[in-house]
């Protein structure tokens, strides 16, 4: 698509409390020209086609048991049964065991399993997109272990594959694969942002060093919507006199081939930042605050890369625990009571769980746990890409009443995390609810309360 | 050929073959399939290889536990009935040990010194009747629960009725309710040998695919240091 015609028929819309595409007048939900039954064919080609071992262990070994429906949010909101996690499924198991499986000829022949229909998929888009924030919450109780988050991502390949990606979803994805960024953070809006940052904070931002020790990258609602972050950023790393630099060829953290269900496009993404890093011969690169940008890089961009990477990859809240454990990072006291939300990507699913308790602790902080927290934490409802999907919203503000009832309950003064798409799913829910309450940048909190000044 | 003897000859043999053949199959089958290796520098080493995590499983945490309970208890209380009455019966274990002599030319008494312990026959039953009352409170759950009602299939009546067929035939062969006692051991028989049948097709196969699915998510979230 060309970048005039994706203008006028997928305008952003940026000035927001949530940057997405617009609401869209006319929707769609259906991409490309194919037949049914092509569509049908790729679906179900590109469900299997990264299937491994594992993700058939799994499909076999699911007992219907349903507890999975207890541990998702939009179930517990909603109360409908189609949102158990596993139901959101339901095509494709079918598809694997008419397929695939290893009793798949006993099925096909005498038709146990029907064969899955476009009508059928385009029902499951909902679930598997508007209702999904892949979050992992249902892996965690699951009986017998099933990984069901990652199996929704390998059932949007096939949704993918067929056209059949909800309009927004694939409207950003289709700009960031086609623009470097999926909300217009193209290189030059980016290189003239931190232009215009460094000149109006008159800070140092390095952009395009050729060589440095450190590679960071931003994602694009920081870019667009909170540019503070890279401010501090900078300011951080300047004070701790690193080696960094930003790279216009590669700092684009955010991944919408990988929320979409675009592997193809999700590569294109990932390898930007290993190349640039790899250009630059950094040994570390610093991820943003992003859930879904640290899966991405800290667990895929290897298997992307096709060998172990050869640097670093953290994310901005193990960055800045490290140095504070190292004691290159002190900190101003914060004398607030402090509740923080734990973004799923980073600590549920990527393990960083300690770090970003690290960093409030040096911050003096009293740390208010919200009920659950950590690996077990009720989703803001907006990951996964929900938040840019405009008819989901009525059922994702339910979902995040609920997380905004386990804040309250804390009475901290502050919420902080260290997701930006969890900030903007809180900017877009207190606007919703015209609420007063903000959820604050990690990050930025640190860059506020460096010790010694600049 | 009467019933008892079809059973106990012809029926347990075909019906042993396609158990034996069945479950190899799915299990090789997916076994073959590869697995990618997983190049991302691991926060931690998974020392425990995933057997962390096939423990962890075996009860929901806390802030499951609500909702889950009822199904995780009535789960436990019928495979523990009927795993007693197939385990600690005494006709059951003498027919195992003529098995294990049979194929292996072993006793377990020869190999651990100790003979397999078997319970009186009272307490097989009644460890039996609270397994068939378990079956039956689940089987009232799926039907009435709106998710389970939507999730469920053919699969999961039928492997209901094959596990709940044998713990009641079995009831009613050692109390003689019903029938000569010659036609309820044959028809005992034949629910066991439906169940050993329908194993490797269904969700029984859980049985065996549980340890690979909670393994391998160990594997992977523990080397993540993510969330068990």
């Amino acid at each position: 698509m060309s970048a005039t015609a994706a203008d006028e028929k997928h305008p952003l819309e940026l000035e927001g409390a949530r940057v997405s595409v617009k609401k869209p007048e006319v929707r769609y939900d259906v991409q490309g020209e194919m037949s049914e039954a092509e569509r049908v064919a790729r679906a179900m080609q590109n469900f299997v086609k990264d299937f491994g071992r594992t993700a058939a262990i799994y499909m076999e070994s699911c007992i219907h048991c349903g507890m999975c429906a207890e541990a998702c949010h939009f179930h517990h909101v909603s109360g409908d049964p189609r949102h158990t996690p596993i139901w959101k499924l339901e095509p494709f198991k079918q598809a694997y065991k008419r397929e695939y499986g290893p009793f798949a000829w006993i099925y096909r022949t005498l038709n146990l399993k029907p064969k899955v229909t476009v009508a059928e998929l385009a029902e499951w888009q909902e679930l598997l997109y508007d209702t999904c924030t892949v979050c992992g919450r249902c892996s965690l109780i699951c009986p017998m272990g099933i990984d069901i988050a990652s199996l929704v991502s390998q059932a949007r390949h096939g949704m993918f594959q067929a056209g059949l990606v909800p309009h927004e979803l694939w409207a950003v994805a289709e700009r960031g694969a086609r623009e470097g960024s999926p909300l217009g953070a193209t290189p030059k809006v980016f290189a003239d942002r931190v232009a215009w940052l460094a000149d109006d904070h008159e800070i140092d931002i390095p952009l395009d060093k050729p060589k440095a020790d450190v590679v960071v990258t931003m994602s694009s609602i920081e870019i667009m919507k909170y540019p503070d972050s890279i401010v501090a950023t900078a300011r951080i790393l300047n004070r701790l006199g690193v080696d960094w630099t930003f790279r216009t060829d590669g700092y684009e953290a955010t991944n919408f081939g990988l929320l979409s269900g675009n592997t193809a496009w999700q590569k294109k993404m990932t390898m930007k930042l290993i190349d640039a890093a790899i250009a630059a011969g950094a040994k570390t690169v610093v991820l943003p605050e992003c859930g879904h940008a640290y899966t991405a890089l800290r667990w895929m961009g290897a298997n992307m890369l096709g060998r172990p990477l050869p640097f670093e990859v953290q994310h901005i809240a193990e960055f800045l625990a490290d140095n504070i454990r190292s004691g290159k990072l002190r900190l101003k006291k914060v004398a607030k009571s402090v509740t923080f939300h734990d973004p799923c990507q980073i600590v549920r699913r990527g393990g960083a769980v300690e770090a970003p308790r690290i960093v409030l602790e040096a911050l003096g902080v009293e740390l208010r746990e919200m009920e659950p927290a950590k690996g077990l934490n009720w989703c803001c409802g907006g990951g996964g890409g929900v938040v840019t999907i405009h008819r989901a919203d009525r059922l994702r503000y339910k979902v995040y009443q609920l997380k905004m009832e386990q804040i309250e309950k804390t009475g901290a003064e502050l919420a902080v995390t260290t997701c930006a798409n969890c900030r903007q799913t809180f900017d877009d829910g207190q606007a919703h609810f015209k609420s007063e309450r903000e959820m604050g940048s990690l990050l930025e909190l640190v860059a506020e309360n460096l010790s010694d000044g600049e | 050929m009467d019933l008892l003897a079809f059973a106990r000859g012809p029926g347990m043999q075909w019906a042993t073959a396609i158990f034996v053949a069945g479950v190899l199959w799915r299990l090789v089958g997916v076994a073959l399939l590869r697995r990618k290796p997983d190049l991302s520098a691991p926060r931690v080493a998974a020392k425990w290889k995933g057997l962390r995590l096939i423990v962890l499983r075996s009860w929901p945490r806390k802030e499951f536990l609500g909702g889950t309970a009822f199904t995780e208890v009535m789960g436990y209380v019928f495979h523990i009935g009927f795993l007693v009455a197939l385990f600690f019966y005494l006709p059951h274990v003498l027919f195992f040990a003529d098995v294990a002599q049979g194929l292996l030319g072993v006793t377990f008494k020869g190999v651990f010194g100790v003979a397999w312990p078997t319970l009186p026959g009272g307490i097989i039953y009644f460890a039996s009747a609270v397994s068939v009352a378990a079956l039956i409170a689940v089987l009232v759950h799926r039907l009435v629960n709106p998710v389970k009602r939507l999730i469920s299939n053919f699969d999961d009546y039928f492997s209901w009725f094959v596990t709940i067929a044998p713990i009641a035939t079995g009831m009613a062969a050692y109390s003689h309710i019903g029938a000569p006692y010659q036609t309820l051991l044959a028809l005992h028989l034949l629910s066991v040998e439906l169940l050993m049948v329908w194993f490797p097709f269904g969700k029984l196969m859980h049985a065996f695919t549980i340890f690979a699915a909670r393994g391998s998510t160990g594997m992977l979230f523990e080397r993540k240091g993510a969330t068990l």
